[in-house]
């Protein structure tokens, strides 16, 4: 359902949580315009209200770190598919991943992106562009120009910036623009052929193994060249303890240095590796139990900034392949936040407050853009999340192209309820869902 | 071991497995069923070539997707003693060469009306994968560095033969560890089996991890030798390692070769196995491979004996 844009929305009795103004309290919620009006907001007759009680309200999530794939490979996802996966995730922003083909590195290319999203209409496409030109790590991309374009950060992802002169060109560079590089820490003569990370489960598996090392040795790089140049470093999906623990200290000690991690990274293990389906193969690889509680003390203890996706569709024939030939990479879109409180929230590594400033203001603060919070006069993206709600992956009902998960048939607590992008309701949860296992409403 | 040669009338009922695809998940029971039943058939056969038809009217198809010659061969002639047609499919190059996947050419191969697939393929977990796409029964002969299960069970066998049992013995796996499918395969049924089980090689081919499972880790051959009963010599896999994991060939078989010399300083009763195809000079000398101690050709008669239990186990129950 959509609502006028000129008919207000009163978003009723729910618990708002907004970390960027250390908000937590019940209040009523006024959206006006497409932007954040008023609190403690009474209902007077002729608003669209929208009955959050029992819910929390928080600003819009933001997932920085998407594979759209379009253009070049819609066979896995277009920006329609990949922007409703995003809403049906409770997600009203996300940033895309320049590893197209071509690849996001001119601004043509960016302002088709942009339009692209525009015309899907469903949430908020930021676009990260390619740090070198063609993503072929030799000479940087028109990085000015780009930024014109509207690109927010930039990335080679899919494959590090490899060669140590041009990231330290591109942090240099980026100092002009105050836009991060988001790297993808891996040194690859130490990965090479690999499928899974290297351990115990890769020996008795006789599969060749990804070393953690590979990620830290990477990471140690990014992190004395953004000291060096004073840029700044963002590291992808960090996954391993030598990488958290060098993150821990950069930061210590006043480097601008900030990072993310993926749920599959805090949920599972290389142990999955054992039933040998290409859904636990991803880069960086599921690591073993210590590098998951690295990343749950990281979390927890600040070091990690950003809980993102890494969405990462595949069509099921690419993935239906033998483990070596199969592609990384799952699609997590629709899954995060269930396993955000399932895993983070419920077990108590992480409050509410803590959990969503991962996933609103800090990714926005990153990016530089205008969103996760829920200050008057902000924009009106909202997600309604119900946080007790207990259902069931089913891939078949994922708005992504791609059912590429590791977490079919996982029972999970917390989804979106309703999401609002610009004021407009542009995601409801399906009634069954929301009514299946509920517990009973708390009195009011 | 039995003393009784074993009943081949019907299947034992403590088998009841579709397919066999590692060692890992057998019980030690079910190793001995298998065992047992390779001894049966050996000794049935022992004194003639006549067939034993067991298996008439059943199909095995082998689908070798990596080189193998004694594998190949040695699974065909044991379908063949049990009376059942064989038919083979053989691609070196990747199943990709044609835009067919692996998982289709499989399918289509068991469209034929094939009763068993027995797959070798050059990456851990395709047998599984198999196994959870075909409805016909899936025999691993090798997947990748993963497990090679009846090459293992083979090995065990022709070390049972010689010594009487596994319970209780020293074997150690000499060489390239780290991608022998044939080492994981042995590791798991010899420990089921109560051995003392040894990796030795280069630092660089024998993960410190096997410890955690219960194995005794050496670089040291010299070191480790006067206490084996068994050794057994793994062929270096060249065509599997990214980069080369020792220094030279020369340096390799200086350090780890079995050779005359060492052979003087081991047990008198010691049993050496090779599963082939042997690199001679390399991990074992000729004389020694020639020799008294070496069971290599037992291994491969054994072989046979085990793909013909392992078949009929597999098809004989559910016909």
């Amino acid at each position: 359902m959509n609502v006028r844009a000129n008919r207000p929305l009163l978003i009723e009795g729910g618990r708002v949580i907004d970390p960027s103004q250390g908000m937590d309290r019940i209040t009523n919620l006024l959206v006006e315009d497409g932007r954040i009006v008023a609190y403690d907001a009474i209902s007077t007759g002729d608003q669209e209200v929208l009955d959050a009680s029992d819910k929390i309200v928080a600003p819009g999530l933001i997932d920085m770190h998407v594979h759209l794939r379009e253009p070049g490979r819609e066979e896995d996802e277009t920006i329609r598919t990949g922007t409703a996966a995003a809403v049906a995730g409770g997600f009203t922003s996300i940033a895309c991943i320049p590893n197209t083909e071509p690849p996001i590195d001119t601004q043509a290319t960016v302002e088709f992106i942009r339009h692209q999203a525009v015309l899907a209409d469903q949430c908020n496409v930021f676009v990260v562009a390619c740090v070198s030109k063609n993503r072929e790590g030799k000479e940087l991309a028109e990085l000015g120009q780009l930024v014109q374009a509207g690109a927010v950060a930039f990335s080679d992802d899919g494959a590090p910036v490899y060669d140590a002169e041009l990231m330290r060109r591109a942090l240099e560079y980026c100092r002009m623009f105050d836009k991060p590089i988001l790297n993808h820490a891996e040194v690859r003569e130490l990965t090479q052929g690999g499928v899974m990370h290297e351990g115990l489960v890769s020996l008795v598996l006789g599969l060749p193994g990804m070393p953690s090392v590979a990620e830290d040795v990477m990471a140690s790089r990014d992190i004395a060249l953004a000291d060096a140049t004073g840029g700044r470093i963002h590291m992808m999906h960090v996954s391993s303890v030598g990488s958290v623990d060098l993150i821990r200290r950069a930061k210590g000690r006043g480097v601008r240095v900030t990072t993310e991690v993926c749920p599959h990274h805090f949920t599972l293990t290389d142990d999955s590796l054992r039933s040998f389906d290409s859904n636990f193969k991803m880069s960086p690889p599921l690591r073993s139990q210590k590098h998951v509680n690295a990343c749950i003390a990281g979390l927890a203890d600040g070091t990690i900034d950003v809980i993102c996706t890494d969405h990462a569709p595949h069509a099921l024939e690419k993935k239906m392949r033998e483990l070596d030939q199969a592609p990384f990479g799952i699609v997590g879109l629709e899954t995060a936040l269930g396993l955000v409180v399932t895993r983070l929230i419920e077990p108590g590594h992480l409050d509410w407050p803590a959990a969503l400033a991962k996933m609103t203001i800090n990714p926005a603060r990153i990016l530089g853009i205008n969103k996760g919070t829920l200050a008057i006069g902000a924009d009106a993206d909202i997600t309604v999340i119900d946080p007790t709600v207990r259902w069931t992956v089913d891939p078949t009902k994922f708005r992504s192209k791609s059912r590429n998960t590791p977490f079919a048939g996982w029972k999970l607590q917390g989804r979106a309820d309703s999401v609002i992008v610009g004021g407009r309701i542009k995601y409801q949860a399906p009634a069954e869902a929301a009514e299946q296992g509920r517990r009973p409403a708390r009195a009011r | 071991m039995s003393t009784e040669v074993m009943d081949l009338s019907a299947v034992p009922e403590t088998w009841t497995r579709r397919h066999l695809l590692d060692v890992e998940s057998l019980s030690a029971e079910e190793i001995h069923v298998i065992l047992d039943s390779a001894v049966a058939f050996k000794e049935s056969t022992a004194n003639c070539t006549q067939k034993m038809p067991l298996l008439t009217g059943r199909t095995c198809a082998n689908l070798f997707f990596e080189p193998s010659t004694r594998t190949r061969t040695s699974f065909s002639l044991a379908a063949r003693r049990l009376g059942a047609d064989t038919i083979d499919f053989s691609s070196t190059g990747s199943s990709l060469s044609k835009g067919e996947t692996f998982i289709d050419t499989a399918k289509n191969i068991e469209a034929m009306g094939v009763d068993v697939v027995i797959v070798r393929h050059r990456t851990p977990g395709t047998a599984e994968l198999l196994a959870e796409n075909l409805r016909c029964s899936v025999i691993n002969a090798g997947d990748g560095a993963h497990e090679h299960p009846t090459q293992g069970l083979l090995d065990i066998l022709s070390i049972r033969e010689r010594r009487g049992q596994i319970a209780g013995l020293t074997v150690a796996l000499v060489g390239d560890i780290a991608h022998s499918r044939t080492a994981r395969s042995n590791i798991w049924g010899l420990k089921k089996l109560g051995a003392h089980v040894i990796v030795c090689g280069p630092s660089t081919l024998v993960s410190p991890r096997w410890a955690e499972l219960g194995v005794e880790v050496s670089n040291d051959l010299d070191a480790i030798i006067p206490r084996c009963d068994v050794l057994n010599l793994l062929r270096i896999q060249f065509e599997r390692q990214s980069t080369r994991p020792f220094p030279s060939v020369r340096e390799y078989a200086h350090l780890y070769a079995m050779n005359h010399e060492r052979l003087a300083r081991a047990k008198r009763d010691i049993l050496i196995l090779a599963p082939g195809p042997i690199n001679r000079g390399v991990e074992i000398t000729p004389d020694v491979a020639d020799g008294p101690h070496s069971a290599i050709l037992e291994q491969v008669t054994n072989g046979l004996a085990v793909r013909m239990a392992v078949l009929w186990l597999i098809l004989g129950g559910n016909s």
